[in-house]
């Protein structure tokens, strides 16, 4: 398991990788986010929620820099003891959510990834 | 091009139902048609805004249903969805139908049935829309609101009770709505105290889940003068997107739809944020209040909240906002919502607001799907 972002021709990254970055710019390789640590932009955590989640559920936006550049992903947070500006690892975990407890289709999208763990 | 009007509006009661989803389309339908003093077999073009029946009560093929319930075939009939902007993007499509000259009559019915769910079940409804990525960790559109107000609250330095008195605004309102789920004020005191629901945000920043229909009739303005003397006119409308991946967006506080769609309603109708006389904002979370009035030109970035505490958007303030009630007390029925707005600005223009009746010429209504994915901004005048 990788926590793979796209670095686009024009230098730009992004998480998750779409076909087309900024301005139409392709995708030239792709970037293991797991490998690198990232700051906590903003947090929250929920109380409320859906069927499959875990509850609370802490999640944050965290920003990597990546050779100058950023780029920013959603995940959960394995504490709610985080605050802004904190630094944070990606750590596996193999099921984030229960598959088939929600409305999603079990096998349209993966269930495993990272959590971010404070450093 | 000959100017889109609409000379009629309904809503149904707003709240928990006993209803399903084309008892409630056909409740508002007629009463549209009864309101405008219009026949059903005048009708060419039957829109019907809803995201999630087929999810939520397992019909699909509302549109054609409610077409034969309402006697208006054989009229075109067609579903919006764009989640919970399914209402706004049905004004304009409605408004497309007239402009383009394919229809001399259109009748857009929005409502959604929701409350047979529990709240988790109509949670993961509402946050199917998310990114894969997003979904796998349990992101709701709840759980958005609270990432967003803590990095707005700790950016500029806003307090959080601004936010809370976003509800007791419009709870305030919400009083004055014969239609509106919770016809009960609530003070400051309650909202900070409530329960936590996504931390900084708590049970009364956020709308319930609702039940309800609303509809809107809308037709050339030559055919609205058969009618009546008193319809609105739409000087402005556009839709616009942001990235589907909420944390891509450069800056988490702003809505680039909102923007966008903001802009070209604005160019539309030649008119500018000072014009607007009255606004129904997409208040699903009370943070996106504060958002859509940054993003609409009416408060400089990072100062919506002084004006909320200034109370320039009470109903007796600069520029009341949602005097409906809003989504906050009004309630949520997702693709009833921005068609209620649409029937609150309506309703504001030509006199019909009762005692939520402010003076009015010019309104306009911002409606967000998901969390800013997709909005529709729309501006309605009054016939002059």
């Amino acid at each position: 398991m990788t926590m793979d972002a796209y670095r686009y021709e024009d230098g730009t990254i992004s998480y998750p990788g779409h076909p087309r970055g900024p301005d139409g710019a392709e995708p030239v390789e792709t970037i293991d986010l797991s490998e690198f640590t990232a700051e906590v932009v903003t947090w929250t955590t929920s109380t409320a929620t859906p069927p499959g989640v875990r509850e609370p559920n802490h999640l944050a936006i965290v920003e990597f820099t990546i050779e100058g550049e950023s780029v920013r992903a959603i995940g959960q947070v394995t504490t709610g003891e985080i605050e802004v500006g904190d630094e944070v690892r990606p750590v596996y975990v193999d099921e984030l959510r229960e598959p088939g407890a929600g409305i999603r289709e079990p096998a349209s999208q993966e269930w495993d990834g990272y959590r971010f763990e404070p450093v | 091009m000959e100017r889109v009007a609409v000379i009629g509006s309904s809503m149904t009661q707003f709240g928990q139902r006993d209803e399903w989803v084309l008892e409630l389309l056909s409740e508002a339908g007629l009463a549209c048609l009864d309101d405008a003093g219009v026949d059903a077999a005048d009708v060419k073009h039957l829109y019907v805004s809803n995201m999630a029946s087929g999810e939520f009560e397992g019909q699909t093929g509302i549109m054609n249903a409610l077409a034969q319930d309402i006697d208006a075939t054989p009229a075109y009939t067609q579903r919006v969805d764009q989640t919970s902007s399914s209402g706004g993007a049905g004004i304009y499509a409605a408004w497309q139908s007239v402009a383009s000259g394919a229809s001399e009559m259109t009748l857009l019915v929005g409502g959604e049935k929701m409350t047979h769910r529990t709240t988790g079940e109509a949670t993961d409804v509402i946050a199917s829309l998310t990114h894969p990525v997003e979904y796998k960790h349990g992101v709701t559109l709840p759980s958005f609101a609270g990432l967003t107000a803590r990095h707005y609250l700790d950016r500029f330095d806003a307090p959080r009770e601004s936010l809370g008195k976003v509800a007791v605004k419009n709870h305030k309102n919400g009083v004055d709505n014969p239609h509106a789920q919770f016809r009960k004020e609530v003070d400051l005191e309650t909202v900070l105290e409530s329960p936590i629901v996504a931390d900084p945000l708590r049970l009364y920043d956020f709308c319930p889940i609702t039940d309800g229909s609303a509809a809107l009739l809308l037709c050339p303005e030559s055919v609205a003068q058969e009618y009546t003397d008193e319809y609105a006119v739409i000087t402005g409308i556009d839709g616009a997107t942001d990235t589907h991946v909420v944390h891509e967006r450069e800056d988490p506080t702003v809505m680039g739809g909102v923007v966008e769609s903001g802009e070209g309603a604005y160019e539309m109708s030649g008119r500018e944020p000072d014009d607007i006389d009255v606004a129904e904002l997409h208040d699903m979370f009370t943070i996106l209040e504060f958002l859509q009035m940054e993003g609409l030109g009416f408060a400089e970035q990072g100062e919506a909240w002084e004006l909320v505490e200034e109370g320039e958007t009470e109903r007796d303030g600069e520029l009341p906002i949602n005097t409906s009630g809003g989504l906050k007390s009004k309630g949520h029925p997702l693709g009833a919502s921005g068609v209620a707005q649409g029937v609150e600005i309506y309703e504001q223009l030509v006199g019909e607001a009762g005692p939520r009746q402010v003076e009015a010429d010019v309104g306009l209504c911002c409606n967000v799907g998901g969390f800013g994915n997709c909005v529709i901004t729309t501006i309605m005048e009054a016939a002059q």
